[in-house]
């Protein structure tokens, strides 16, 4: 209930503050929902968001995918931490603009650039978070595994994905803010489609109506992903937490 | 140089470390273990008790492989199939207590782990995560766990420890039970002389650092036909070996 009195709110200030503007420079919200109904009749709207998606989905998955391996090594063993470590350090302080612009240079403007561009900036984050976590790892629960000669997928599944379950969520969760923040500067830098390049367009065209016809469905597409997907699935791996504190000794 | 082996034969467990140094940071390293030799026959229980800190619990790391740094030979039974209660129960603390016994012994019908549960008094808590337990009833998991691998050789370290006295007691005589009724070679760290004599046929008492066997007492079987005289005898020998064993 508060949350949607906040958003009534904020809608209600972009009123006023459309009313007291010229409506070229910040549209009211009635003319921005307009625009976002004609784009989506014509179908644009959805095409544009699904390809959006596609990429934040793809570069999303290899660079977890990929950090989570690297971050684990490098939180397990000492030498490949040691040797990784100037390497994340350099990719942790490279802009973001920089790694987008050199891979359009070296791979051209391909969709295989822009999905590998967004994928190496989120990596370092991915591999960070998840090193820590393996870092991490009871020792005592490794001891009680090998005793028990538990197999390396019974290790995996039982032992390690369990405590890694906090790190990813964390990685995931600030990942993907990250990740479609950068998918919309690739696509407006080097793709002809998406909600980057539409946005492009409109800052061309000083459409400030249909920019924030892109803008606020996808803002709304994150928030349901995070809402109804991240979060779940979260609360699912953790649900053993909300157990009762251990009680004293009765036997 | 060590050496870690599966055989058969009487001989169900066969230790002889000549050496075990333990090494903490840049100091020079310690000795733990010394000339340490024992032997347990199969089926039998057998207790290690010595002073805090002789180096009871490295010995029983050793047995378990998880420590592989030492000179001696450890003869292990024909299978070498090991349970284990560690001190502090390590369960998973994101299973259930059904499925930390299941996980541990995926051979296992579902039937002999129901069994498990109700010979453990567990019915009521197969449910429960772990962090619901009070320590006496994550122990009685973990000694089902260690249970349900059928394992050729248990390992009990300290496994009454930090439990107030009545269910020390009903655990101490769990464990009695079971292993009387599965006549498995089960070997218990303890510093407690009355429960290494409740629980063990055999029992070895160990010097202060560097720990090696001072003597070995048999204790009159079965245990529960034990008179108070015999016991306190007993408590009274080992007692005085211990001491000579500081000197």
């Amino acid at each position: 209930m508060i949350r949607l009195l906040s958003l009534a709110a904020l809608l209600l200030l972009w009123q006023i503050g459309a009313y007291f503007s010229d409506p070229r420079r910040l549209p009211g919200p009635l003319l921005v929902f307009e625009a976002i109904y004609e784009e989506a009749i014509s179908g644009a709207l959805f095409f544009n968001l699904a390809i959006t998606l596609a990429r934040v989905a793809a570069a999303f998955a290899l660079a977890m995918s990929l950090g989570a391996a690297i971050g684990y090594l490098m939180g397990r063993n000492r030498l490949a931490d040691r040797l990784l470590d100037p390497w994340l350090i350099a990719l942790l302080n490279l802009p973001a603009l920089v790694v987008i612009v050199l891979a359009y240079v070296w791979a051209g403007l391909t969709e295989v650039a822009a999905i590998g561009a967004v994928a190496l900036n989120k990596l370092p984050n991915a591999v960070v978070v998840v090193r820590e976590g393996a870092r991490a790892l009871d020792p005592q629960l490794e001891d009680m595994a090998q005793v028990f000669r538990f197999s390396r997928a019974a290790r995996l599944k039982h032992l390690v994905l369990p405590q890694l379950a906090p790190y990813l969520a964390a990685a995931t969760r600030s990942g993907l803010s990250l990740v479609w923040k950068i998918v919309l500067i690739v696509e407006l830098l080097g793709r002809s489609n998406g909600v980057g390049f539409e946005i492009n367009m409109a800052f061309q065209l000083f459409d400030m109506k249909l920019l924030l016809a892109y803008a606020l469905p996808f803002i709304a597409l994150m928030l349901c992903v995070e809402n109804f997907l991240v979060q779940p699935i979260e609360r699912h791996v953790s649900r053993w937490r909300r157990g009762v504190a251990r009680p004293r000794d009765r036997g | 140089m060590n050496d870690t082996f599966r055989a058969g034969g009487a001989a169900s467990l066969d230790l002889a470390i000549a050496a075990k140094d333990y090494h903490a940071g840049d100091a020079p390293p310690a000795r733990a273990l010394e000339d340490l030799r024992l032997t347990l026959p199969a089926g039998q229980a057998g207790a290690l008790v010595g002073p805090s800190g002789c180096g009871k619990t490295t010995l029983l790391r050793l047995i378990a492989g998880l420590d592989k740094d030492f000179v001696g030979t450890i003869a292990l039974p024909e299978h070498g199939r090991l349970g284990m209660v560690f001190q502090e129960p390590r369960l998973l603390p994101w299973r259930s207590v059904h499925d930390n016994i299941a996980i541990a012994a995926p051979q296992a019908r579902e039937e002999e782990i129901a069994g498990l549960v109700e010979q453990l008094s567990l019915a009521e808590h197969a449910a429960h995560f772990p962090q619901e337990l009070s320590l006496g009833i994550a122990r009685r998991v973990a000694l089902a766990r260690a249970l349900a691998i059928k394992p050729d050789l248990l390992l009990l370290d300290e496994p009454l420890v930090s439990l107030d006295a009545a269910l020390a007691r009903d655990l101490r005589e769990m464990i009695a039970r079971l292993i009387d009724e599965r006549r498995i070679t089960t070997l218990i760290v303890t510093h407690d002389l009355r429960e290494a004599i409740a629980l063990a046929d055999r029992i070895f008492l160990l010097s202060p650092r560097p720990a090696h066997v001072v003597a070995t007492l048999d204790v009159a079987t079965p245990r529960r036909l034990m008179t108070k005289e015999t016991a306190e005898r007993l408590e009274a020998q080992a007692h005085a070996a211990l001491e000579a064993g500081r000197r």
